[in-house]
């Protein structure tokens, strides 16, 4: 099949390109498709009266303007697609912008951690840039932990937030039933999620791809109903509040005489604690860049890796992918609890409303956008996309449509992921030539 | 008893509405062998135009309730099932030989794109319709005074869904466009080898599935009197458990699913939680998947290397 694509493929590219009369074409049929798509949902509009009555007006203006906006963009994508070329072309760049281009990408990790540490000394008084950056490396952290689910053990979870939300509600639980601080309950919740994860993965070892992130999906939801109805522990929908803030390793960041600030001689200030959170948040995003990194050059990363590769060759060669498995749940998992834990520290309140398939969805677009397995890729992914998100602040309501096309364009456009995306860590670089001696056909 | 047989009626009604959504998905897996996840989505834009284009008629003066819900009924088929080729045709045909993750991620982002794109088109607010069927049947009136009622819109759901499984069965098995399915079901690359167009075949599923959650969406209209812009997610996922429940790739079996499903949802919601009805038909995807993979109706799956 895919010989069969590749030589249609070049024969579209030998002939010439089509005329205005094709492309005009094209458009035609496409905005009459969008006509009657948006005939009745954009051409009409329902609204419930205030007796109750659904009534309905027309908007034929902004029918008649989606319609050429269909119009005139086919018409751009059509040219763009000529001026780029078929698909697949090979581009040569120069070899002096290549070795450019990857003196960078060897540069960029180190800049970027630099540049991290020193946020909070450049803009100590920027309240907002500081929240948007633990905002950020939350997600990077999140990013991360799937990372080793979905980039490297080539497992698809779409039920990641159920592991964010066993973390965050064990913390806020245990620290508000049992008054546990948080730096014993971090742990707990990276233990607490693990286990969720190694509960999930469990049953669901023996199934493939698609059928995995549907069940995953079914948990995630599963979760979040069971902790909006199970009022007596959670609180349902009203969610968890007045949770403990995070002490400096049992000394609390308040402006009392046994506060850091009265203990190291200086002035209180709110913007200490959140200075604290963006390290607290960058060291444990920093350890799950650091665990993945060692684990993945130990065995059982190996084994992640060779399982997302071929799962029946894995089999073949003797590696218990059931353990693989559960390992790559589990870690993920925990990290996921993690983060969750200090998110529940960091807000102070939280509630099944923050932990919805949306979410989710987010971490697995960051993953994906990050190209799968990159470390660095997921960092940038984040960045990308929270910053975006914040940046169009005003246009909240086009939110997740934009984020929907973004992930339908991106699998089209570069399903490897924008930024980078991982080749497996071992593999043979050149194939060598053996005597006939040690091989029956000759060559190996 | 009476509350049995009352909740056995409910349970089948809602398992119609299931069904029709789930032959959507199991025909889409059988070929192409993806979860056309935004499947859910094409069924709750199916229950706006439904909803829309009823009001429509309804301003314009026709008050005959038969022609209009079948206007209602080719109007949001159609509308519909042009979504379903336009879905196809942007998100999921440039994959179709991409990475195996590929088309789900994608399907995921057209999911989100249809919710979010009619909750800026109608609003986020639930939107009631006055009762439009009325009146129904007293099948038995108990000592206690409980009455068993079947009425006329459950009536309606039950008839149209079998005239539609019917129509349905007799198009893949007896005709042309059919037997394409089935070949492009059995082996895409040998059907095209054989003349069949494989692209229109596969186009042809997405609209005749999109066309069925359309009935789907106008039966949920009916029945409830009432849509929203998300009832597509949770209905998606239940439609998708029957799929699976009743074997995948099967068409009986996605109505026997969609049934079953509607069923354990009623009963469950009548004798244990209203709360956990959800969790409940979640579960039950869960240990079907697990323990039953292929489901009731299913060919077991062959691993090819």
């Amino acid at each position: 099949m895919a010989g069969v694509s590749a030589s249609a493929r070049g024969s579209s590219a030998a002939s010439p390109a089509p005329g205005a009369a094709f492309i005009f074409k094209k458009a035609l049929i496409s905005a009459l498709v969008a006509l009657v798509l948006f005939s009745l949902m954009i051409g009409v509009r329902t609204e419930a009266g205030s007796d109750g009555q659904l009534t309905y007006m027309t908007r034929f203006g902004d029918l008649a303007a989606m319609v050429a906006t269909v119009f005139g963009g086919s018409i751009v994508v059509e040219l763009l697609r000529q001026w780029w070329g078929p698909v697949g072309t090979i581009r040569i760049v120069p070899p002096s912008v290549q070795s450019g281009l990857a003196l960078a990408r060897r540069g960029i990790a180190p800049v970027l951690l630099v540049f991290t540490f020193l946020v909070p000394v450049i803009f100590y008084n920027e309240r907002y840039i500081l929240d948007l950056g633990i905002l950020v490396l939350t997600y990077v952290m999140l990013g991360w932990g799937l990372n080793v689910v979905v980039g490297l053990a080539g497992l698809l979870d779409l039920g990641y937030v159920a592991f964010y939300a066993v973390g965050a509600y064990s913390y806020a639980l245990l620290a508000t039933n049992f008054g546990f601080s948080f730096w014993i309950c971090l742990p707990l919740a990276g233990i607490l999620a693990a286990f969720c994860g190694v509960l999930l993965g469990f049953p669901v070892l023996r199934l493939r791809g698609d059928y995995l992130a549907i069940v995953t999906l079914a948990f995630g939801e599963i979760i979040r109903l069971v902790i909006i109805n199970w009022q007596s522990l959670t609180g349902g929908p009203n969610g968890v509040t007045g949770i403990p803030r995070p002490s400096f390793f049992g000394i609390p960041l308040t402006p009392g005489d046994d506060g850091l600030a009265a203990r190291l001689g200086i002035e209180f200030s709110t913007t200490h604690r959140i200075v604290f959170l963006f390290y607290l948040i960058l060291a444990l995003a920093l350890l799950t860049n650091w665990v993945t990194i060692r684990l993945r050059r130990l065995p059982i990363g190996r084994a992640w890796e060779a399982l997302r590769e071929d799962e029946v060759a894995c089999r073949a060669l003797g590696i218990n992918t059931t353990t693989t498995k559960l390992t790559a749940f589990a870690t993920g998992a925990m990290f996921g609890g993690l983060a969750g834990a200090f998110f529940a520290t960091r807000q102070g309140f939280i509630s099944p409303e923050s932990f919805t398939f949306h979410e989710s969805a987010l971490v697995l677009a960051i993953v994906v956008l990050g190209g799968m397995g990159s470390q660095l890729g997921v960092a940038l992914a984040a960045l990308v996309m929270i910053g975006g998100f914040e940046l169009f602040r005003g246009l909240e309501q086009f939110r997740m449509l934009v984020f929907g096309l973004a992930m339908v364009l991106l699998m089209i456009w570069r399903p490897r992921g924008l930024i980078g995306h991982r080749a497996p860590t071992v593999f043979l670089h050149h194939s060598q030539a053996i005597s006939s001696d040690l091989v029956k056909e000759g060559h190996g | 008893m009476d509350y049995f047989a009352q909740q056995l009626i409910n349970g089948l009604v809602l398992g119609s509405i299931y069904g029709l959504i789930a032959i959507g998905y199991t025909m889409v897996y059988g070929i192409v062998g993806m979860i056309n996840f935004a499947h859910g989505d094409i069924f709750m834009i199916g229950g706006f135009i439904a909803l829309i284009s009823f009001l429509i008629l309804v301003s314009f003066g026709l008050t005959f309730v038969p022609v209009i819900l079948l206007i209602v009924l080719l109007v949001a088929m159609l509308i519909t099932a042009l979504y379903g080729w336009t879905v196809e045709r942007i998100a999921y045909r440039p994959l179709r030989h991409s990475f195996r993750l590929a088309p789900m991620l994608s399907a995921i982002g057209m999911s989100f794109v249809l919710t979010n794109y009619s909750q800026i088109a109608q609003g986020a607010r639930v939107k009631p319709v006055p009762p439009i069927i009325t009146g129904g049947y007293t099948l038995h009136e108990g000592v206690d005074g409980f009455v068993v009622r079947l009425s006329n819109v459950q009536i309606i759901v039950v008839i149209t869904t079998i005239v539609l499984l019917a129509l349905f069965t007799w198009l893949v098995a007896r005709t042309r466009l059919g037997r394409d399915m089935r070949a492009c079901e059995q082996d895409q690359t040998m059907a095209s080898l054989l003349g069949v167009d494989v692209d229109r075949t596969i186009s042809m599923t997405f609209v005749i599935g999109a066309a069925l959650a359309a009935v789907a969406g106008m039966m949920y209209l009916l029945y409830y009197g009432q849509v929203d812009f998300f009832m597509g997610f949770v209905a998606g996922i239940k439609a998708f458990t029957a799929a699976v429940l009743g074997g995948i790739g099967s068409l009986p079996g996605a109505m026997l699913g969609g049934l079953l499903i509607g069923l354990i949802e009623t009963l469950w919601s009548a004798y244990f939680s209203v709360e956990y009805k959800d969790v409940a038909a979640f579960s039950i995807l869960i240990v079907v998947l697990i323990f039953m993979p292929t489901g009731l109706l299913g060919r077991p799956e062959v691993e090819k290397v």
